[in-house]
C-alpha cells in the first residue's frame, strides 16, 4: 500500500528549517526540477540552485542554493547548503547583491573570478524570484 | 600601619575588579548559551549527512577520492583550536599542553600547523612552529562561512599532496567545569567513522536507490561537506568549552573579590574601632590629668 504522506526534513548545516507532513514536494535537482509524490521509489540527487516548493498546511516556497536529497516511498530528506523560507529572504539584500553581481561583470576585469560571480549572481536570481511569487510580484518587474 | 582612608580606597578598587569580573562571567554564560544552541542546531545536518555520505560509501565496491587517499604519514598537518582570549582560567594552557604533546610525538614527521583561535596563535608563532595559515576572532561567535573557509584550505592542501595527514586539537564542551583535550584525524577520511557516526539514526543505507547522478560524482561533493560538518562541530565545541572555562573562572574571581571585600571590611572595623578607643582613652586620661 502507498503511504499517503511524505514526512519533509530540510536541514542546512546551522540550522533544521522544516519538519512537516506534506503530499507533494518539487525540488530543484541537479539535472533539472523534479516532483515528489508519496511512494516514490528510493532516489538520491544532488540539488542545484532553485527553488522548493511544498503542500503542507499551505503552500510552501523556498530557496535553495545546492545540497541533497534522499527520497525514501514516505520521506524526503534535504541536506541544503543554503536554504530559505521565502518570508525570510531579505529582497533588498537580495537586490544589492544581484547589481553588484551585475557591476562586477559590466566591469571586464580580467582577473575577474568568474564562477564566485556567476554563483553569487544566481543565488541572487533564486533569491529574488522565490521573495517576490512569495509576496505576489511579478517575478520579472525592475 | 594603614589609615582607614587607605583601606576605603582599597575596598572600593576590589569592588570595582568584581564588578568586571561579574559581567564577564554573564557575557561567556550569554555565549555559552549561543554556542550551545548553535551546536544543537547543527546536529540535525550532520547526522542526516553521514547517513547519506556511508550509504553512498557502502555503494561503491572500491571508493577512490583524493579525501578517502591514504599516504604515508610524512607531513602531518595539525588544526589547533585554542582561546580567543585569556581570563578563561587554564582553557588555553590545557589546550596548548594537549597541543605540544602531539607534536613531540610526530616530531620526526614534517610538522604544520594551523592555529584557529588568537592565544593559540601568539603561543604558537612564538614557539616558532610553521604556520601555514591563521584565523584569528572566529571562535567567540562561529559562523558558517568561516568554517567553509578553513575547511576549504585544508581539504584543499591535502588533495593537492602537500600534506598527508590533517588532525583537529580542540576541547570538547563536555560540563561547564570540564572540557575533553581531543585529538581527531580529520584528513584522510575515515570510512570507519563515518559508519560509526551513521549508527543510530533510521536505516537507510541498504536501500537500492535509484542515482541521479553518477555514484563517484556524488561522493564528490558529499566528502567536503563531511570534513565541513566536522570543523564546524570542532568550532562549536571549543568555543562553548572557552566561554563555560571563562565562566567558571569568572564566577570564583567573582567570589574570591566577594571573600577580600569581607576580610578587608573587618579589618578597616577593627582599625576604626581601635582609633575611636585611643581617642576615647586620651581623652579619659587628658580629663583625669586636669582634675
Amino acid at each position: 500500500m502507498l503511504p499517503e504522506a511524505l514526512e519533509l526534513v530540510i536541514v542546512t548545516p546551522t540550522r533544521q528549517l522544516v519538519r512537516t507532513r506534506t503530499r507533494e514536494v518539487t525540488l530543484p535537482g541537479a539535472n533539472g526540477y523534479l516532483g515528489v509524490l508519496p511512494g516514490h521509489a528510493p532516489l538520491m540527487t544532488e540539488l542545484g540552485v532553485g527553488e522548493l516548493t511544498f503542500q503542507a498546511a499551505q503552500a510552501e516556497r523556498l530557496s535553495l542554493i545546492r545540497g541533497f536529497a534522499e527520497v525514501l516511498p514516505d520521506r524526503v530528506t534535504v541536506l541544503a547548503e543554503t536554504a530559505e523560507l521565502a518570508a525570510e529572504i531579505d529582497l533588498e539584500r537580495a537586490e544589492a547583491a544581484k547589481a553588484r553581481a551585475e557591476q562586477r561583470l559590466a566591469e571586464k576585469d580580467p582577473n575577474i573570478d568568474w564562477d564566485r560571480v556567476s554563483v553569487a549572481l544566481q543565488r541572487a536570481l533564486i533569491r529574488i524570484q522565490v521573495a517576490r511569487k512569495h509576496r505576489g510580484v511579478p517575478v520579472n518587474a525592475h | 600601619m594603614p589609615t582607614l582612608l587607605d583601606f576605603r580606597r582599597r575596598i572600593r578598587s576590589v569592588k570595582n575588579t568584581q564588578q568586571i569580573t561579574r559581567a564577564m562571567k554573564f557575557v561567556a554564560a550569554a555565549r555559552l548559551r549561543r554556542a550551545q544552541e548553535a551546536a544543537l542546531a547543527a546536529r540535525p545536518y550532520a547526522k542526516e549527512l553521514m547517513r547519506v555520505l556511508h550509504s553512498t560509501i557502502s555503494r561503491i565496491s572500491e571508493p577512490r577520492h583524493p579525501l578517502l587517499a591514504r599516504r604515508p604519514e610524512e607531513r602531518v598537518l595539525a588544526l589547533v583550536l585554542s582561546g580567543e582570549r585569556g581570563l578563561a582560567g587554564a582553557f588555553n594552557t590545557n589546550i596548548l599542553r594537549k597541543a605540544h604533546e602531539f607534536f613531540r610525538a610526530n616530531k620526526e614527521r614534517n610538522l604544520s600547523v594551523i592555529p584557529v583561535g588568537k592565544k593559540g596563535r601568539d603561543a604558537l608563532r612564538k614557539a616558532g612552529f610553521h604556520l601555514l595559515a591563521e584565523y584569528i576572532n572566529v571562535l567567540a561567535r562561529v559562523e558558517f562561512g568561516m568554517v567553509r573557509e578553513i575547511s576549504n584550505v585544508v581539504t584543499d592542501l591535502y588533495a593537492k599532496r602537500q600534506v598527508d595527514s590533517v588532525y583537529i586539537i580542540f576541547s570538547e564542551f563536555k560540563t561547564v567545569m570540564s572540557a575533553n583535550l581531543t585529538v581527531e584525524k580529520l584528513l584522510p577520511v575515515d570510512p570507519e567513522q563515518v559508519q560509526e557516526g551513521a549508527r543510530g539514526s533510521q536505516a537507510g543505507s541498504q536501500v537500492d536507490y535509484i542515482y541521479e547522478q553518477p555514484e563517484e560524482q556524488l561522493l564528490d561533493r558529499l566528502l567536503p561537506r563531511y570534513v565541513e560538518s566536522q570543523v564546524q562541530r570542532a568550532m562549536l565545541e571549543s568555543s562553548a568549552a572557552e566561554h563555560a572555562a571563562r565562566m567558571t573562572a569568572m564566577e570564583s574571581a567573582t567570589k574570591n573579590a566577594g571573600e577580600v571585600i569581607e576580610a578587608l571590611t573587618l579589618h578597616m572595623n577593627k582599625v576604626r574601632q581601635a582609633a575611636i578607643t585611643k581617642e576615647i582613652i586620651e581623652i579619659v586620661s587628658g580629663a583625669s590629668g586636669t582634675a
